[in-house]
């Protein structure tokens, strides 16, 4: 046999691809069972109101309609839906409204039927009469005196306040040669995915055991919620997550939907599946971003950052789902960027709107607060006259001071932002491109460069920083059993859902155990399978997922080099794997077979004294801190002063997730993640009207990047490996996303310079870009 | 109502409601679950399939208007068990990620280059903009594309 090539470091297309590309994986929507029934939920039209009947008699009357249920009719029998991040003010969140309608959405019944299209018709015979309230659309406003309330028993639309202003916070602000005052607004996205959600729920009576294919990220974190909703003991839910047809946050969550069928499921004996519509999707499932923030930043006139001041307003929409008001507090702790800003405070306003909720979406605070800071470099550039990449060089933490703990009190692992930045400047040419950005700007061209240099936090850990309510903390699990033939299977805790993970942890393991990748299968995404594990989420999976292998590959390698010890008559230590054998380190000539060994394990003949039969092992890592990948990304952008539209020249972005498995897939995170982010930047926004509307519930309105939106991303990697995890990886889920949005909000604004325009909030669509243009000509002439 | 459609190659007839949508047909009736329902409104592409050769979204037709009609879905595409050349690409290039757009993926852009057999990375672009992605950004199913298209050419 020809020997194995290490696997890890290469770029192995994906192991998940094959079914994938002949229709043949199995998403929720594909799950079928005999007698299954379909749901159909009844949504509040409104914003704000106060329901004064459903009368369900019609539906109930319908052929097919097995049942429908408001949630009057639920009172009592299912418990508000979870929100495990901590929160002054939580409010109850029936799975089913009662009383009040707070949000275009808000489920108001349930109805299940033989078939999904007799479940819809039955939707429409339910009469609902609402008494419509005044909406609170804007979190600022929410505030003030007098504001409808959302929730009338906290006697405030505040979910909660946090605020931070360390001692000495003044005299560094006072050190300040000059300070800015601005507002920002980091506006309210859709997720998006592409597989809106879907449940399907199956109690089996006689086994007193409830499964549930979800379209979910956290399928043990999902399962325990559930247990406890349910009150059932967790060994009796069994919660898979098929394939999953993206999730971006927006499935890290527990969703009235999940409770509901699984309930129904109960009580009817029968399965039944529910598939969301895209306009449920875009309603009622939770949204990302909504924050209006006033900053505050002193600085010296040579671009050194003496102190940042913000307050947020952040937008929570109705209720607190899953870790609604959890997410802000990313933005806060990552407010100091990759800098040495001298000192930091901040004040943070969780408050409830008349929408759906807010929670994680792809970079769950931290976009808001890489936004944040890197639109201050520029705005403090631009107050100086330097050049950004100046004011940055000026402000960058060494790569000599690592560990480094920021103003916001977080340790930061490892880093070069130097070297990043150096890197993407040669890349994109920056000296020359600015000269032609000079000449340009003379033939009434407008050209902008954008720069952002990021840092993001992923793997969150160790537990103490997840809330106890979540019940899992900041660890992940693995097992890996070697089969008797050689084979090995992987069980992870994560729940991949297009990151192919599925691909990466089968290099690690081949490479630990001198297999080939093909005998290696990597399970799910199934709690009847997979021991207890976290999910998908934050960029932990490889981080987290990747290393609590490595730590249970690493307990089968020693039992065993124990069992080769005794059959080769060497000492265990001196033992390695190598191509499908444990060679004698000193000279791989000397060797056995792997399959003697597992053959020995399994007691083939007979087991060997002293040694437990059997080859597999689990392992939980509980890691020590947080990894922080960075970069810098460039955008060269040019706006036509006529129509206000931004068209592409260049996008370089040069990334360090440290150390990189499979480079296909890190290049598939980035590039997905970049267009996520240009997609904020220029094009995306969900806009309720005054009463609380949603404007943007279709694919027409909510404007995702298309394929001709998005620019060729020339990409590189430097390499700054974490010693927080044995791989040395930092995560690379959601970097693209933090790192490009200021980046091309920053070419736009430098673009506009000549305009005097220093900043227009996103999106940055045409039509305000205009305006702005506009207006500053009005302004020049006035 | 009585329709006769072909599905990849299989002559099939059955009666459906005159309201069944062409895309619950496929994962319904004939039991074809690879086509995708991400919107229910032709915006997202999904659905995409062939009809008679031309691309188009399942999720927006009628099951009986494909009456007569020869459809391919991506369970069709590989020809006793050799993956189409498209198929091939996005598997090389890294063209999918969640897999939940790739069918329809795929068979939009069967639909291009049995029209343009060497088209540009700009056309690409435009003849999949009918088909939203939100894992990959489209430069690794632009490049899955070129792969397929010079194989075939």
């Amino acid at each position: 046999m020809a020997a194995l090539p290490k696997f890890i470091g290469q770029p192995i297309r994906r192991r998940e691809d094959p079914r994938l590309i002949t229709g043949e994986g199995t998403y929720v929507d594909d799950v079928k069972l005999a007698g299954m029934l379909h749901a159909a939920l009844m949504r509040s039209p409104y914003a704000h109101a106060k329901i004064s009947s459903v009368d369900l008699s019609a539906a109930r009357k319908h052929p097919g309609v097995i049942c429908a249920l408001s949630g009057e009719d639920l009172a009592g029998r299912l418990p508000s839906l979870p929100c495990v991040a901590p929160a002054q003010n939580v409010p109850e969140h029936p799975a089913l409204a009662r009383g009040k309608v707070r949000y275009v959405g808000d489920a108001v019944a349930i109805v299940v039927a033989t078939d999904p299209y007799t479940a819809r018709d039955a939707i429409d015979l339910i009469t609902a009469d609402f008494d419509p309230l005044p909406a609170v659309v804007d979190a600022e406003k929410a505030l003030q005196p007098g504001a409808p309330l959302i929730h009338e028993n906290f006697g405030t639309n505040l979910a909660a306040k946090a605020e931070m202003t360390p001692p000495g916070f003044d005299k560094a602000m006072s050190e300040a040669d000059k300070t800015l005052k601005f507002r920002l607004v980091n506006q309210r996205l859709t997720p998006t995915m592409m597989e809106p959600r879907g449940v399907v729920a199956h109690w089996e009576h006689g086994y007193k055991q409830l499964t549930l294919w979800s379209s979910t990220q956290i399928p043990h974190l999902l399962r325990s919620q559930l247990a406890d909703m349910l009150k059932l003991g967790e060994n009796k839910i069994r919660v898979i997550a098929p394939e999953v047809g993206g999730g971006f946050g927006a499935k890290l969550n527990v969703y009235a939907e999940e409770a509901l069928l699984g309930y129904l499921a109960m009580e009817l004996d029968r399965p039944i599946k529910w598939i969301e519509t895209r306009r449920e999707n875009m309603a009622a499932t939770t949204h990302g971003r909504g924050h209006v923030t006033y900053v505050e930043v002193g600085f010296k006139n040579d671009g050194a950052i003496t102190a940042i001041k913000a307050k947020f307003f952040c937008d929570m929409g109705a209720y607190l789902q899953l870790l609604t008001p959890a997410i802000p507090s990313f933005t806060a702790l990552m407010v100091p960027g990759c800098y040495r800003v001298g000192a930091l405070a901040f004040e943070q306003n969780l408050i409830f709107t008349n929408k759906m909720a807010t929670d994680a979406y792809r970079g769950a605070g931290r976009p808001e607060a890489c936004y944040l800071i890197e639109r201050t470099m520029d705005m403090v550039a631009a107050e100086l006259g330097m050049d950004p990449v100046q004011v940055r060089r000026k402000n960058f933490i060494p790569k000599d001071a690592f560990p480094f703990t920021t103003a916001a009190g977080l340790q930061y692992d490892s880093g070069d932002y130097e070297g990043a930045l150096n890197k993407a400047l040669a890349m994109v040419g920056y000296d020359k491109l600015r000269t032609e950005q000079a000449a340009a700007r003379q033939q009434g061209r407008y050209l902008g460069i954008g720069v952002s240099t990021y840092v993001e936090i992923c793997g969150i850990g160790p537990s103490a920083l997840l809330p106890p309510k979540l019940k899992g903390g900041g660890w992940e699990s693995a097992t890996v059993r070697v089969e008797p033939d050689s084979k090995v299977t992987v069980l992870t805790g994560v729940s991949p859902h297009g990151q192919g993970q599925e691909t990466s942890f089968a290099q690690i393991a081949a490479d630990a155990l001198g297999i080939d990748i093909d005998d290696i299968n990597v399970l799910h995404g199934d709690t009847a399978i997979v021991q207890y594990g976290i999910g998908t989420f934050g960029s932990r999976a490889t981080a987290l997922g990747g290393t609590a292998l490595v730590m249970a590959l690493g307990k089968v390698q020693e039992k065993m080099k124990t069992i080769a010890s005794r059959l080769m008559e060497v000492p265990p230590q001196q033992l390695i794997f190598t191509n499908r054998t444990i060679a004698l380190a000193s000279d791989p000539s000397k060797s056995i077979p792997l399959q003697k060994v597992v053959e020995a394990a399994y007691g083939y003949k007979q087991p060997i004294p002293g040694v437990e039969p059997g080859l597999d092992a689990s392992a939980f890592f509980e890691p020590s801190g947080c990894t922080f990948p960075f970069g810098t990304h460039i955008a060269v952008v040019e706006v036509d002063p006529q129509t206000g539209a931004v068209k592409f020249l260049r996008y370089v972005a040069v990334d360090d997730c440290g150390k990189i498995i499979n480079p296909l897939l890190v290049d598939g995170q980035l590039q997905g993640g970049i267009a996520q982010g240009l997609g904020q930047a220029l094009y995306e926004e969900t806009v309720y009207d005054e009463n609380g509307q949603l404007v943007t519930a279709s694919l027409m309105d909510y404007a995702i990047p298309k394929a001709q939106m998005v620019p060729a991303i020339e990409m590189a990697n430097t390499v700054t490996p974490t010693n927080l995890n044995p791989l040395g990886v930092k995560g690379v889920g959601e970097a693209g996303t933090i790192g490009s949005t200021p980046c091309v909000a920053n070419a736009v604004m430098d673009a506009l310079k000549p305009f005097g325009i220093r900043h227009i909030d996103m999106p940055l669509k045409p039509e305000k870009i205009w305006r702005a243009i506009q207006e500053a000509k009005q302004a020049k002439k006035g | 109502m009585q329709v006769k459609i072909t599905v990849n190659g299989q002559p099939r007839e059955d009666a459906v409601e005159p309201r069944m949508l062409l895309v619950h047909y496929l994962r319904d009736v004939a039991g074809l679950t690879g086509t995708h329902v991400g919107c229910e409104t032709t915006l997202c592409g999904a659905c995409t399939i062939l009809m008679n050769g031309q691309a188009v979204k399942s999720c927006t037709m009628l099951a009986v208007q494909a009456d007569g009609a020869k459809l391919t879905t991506i369970e069709g595409l590989a020809k006793n068990g050799q993956l189409h050349p498209l198929q091939e690409g996005f598997w090389e290039k890294h063209g999918l990620q969640c897999g939940f757009c790739t069918p329809g993926m795929i068979m939009a852009a069967v639909d291009l280059l049995s029209r343009n057999k060497n088209p540009s990375d700009e056309e690409i672009r435009h003849a999949l903009e009918g088909n939203l992605c939100r894992c990959t950004g489209y430069q690794h199913i632009v490049e899955a594309v070129q792969y397929a298209a010079h194989k075939m050419r």
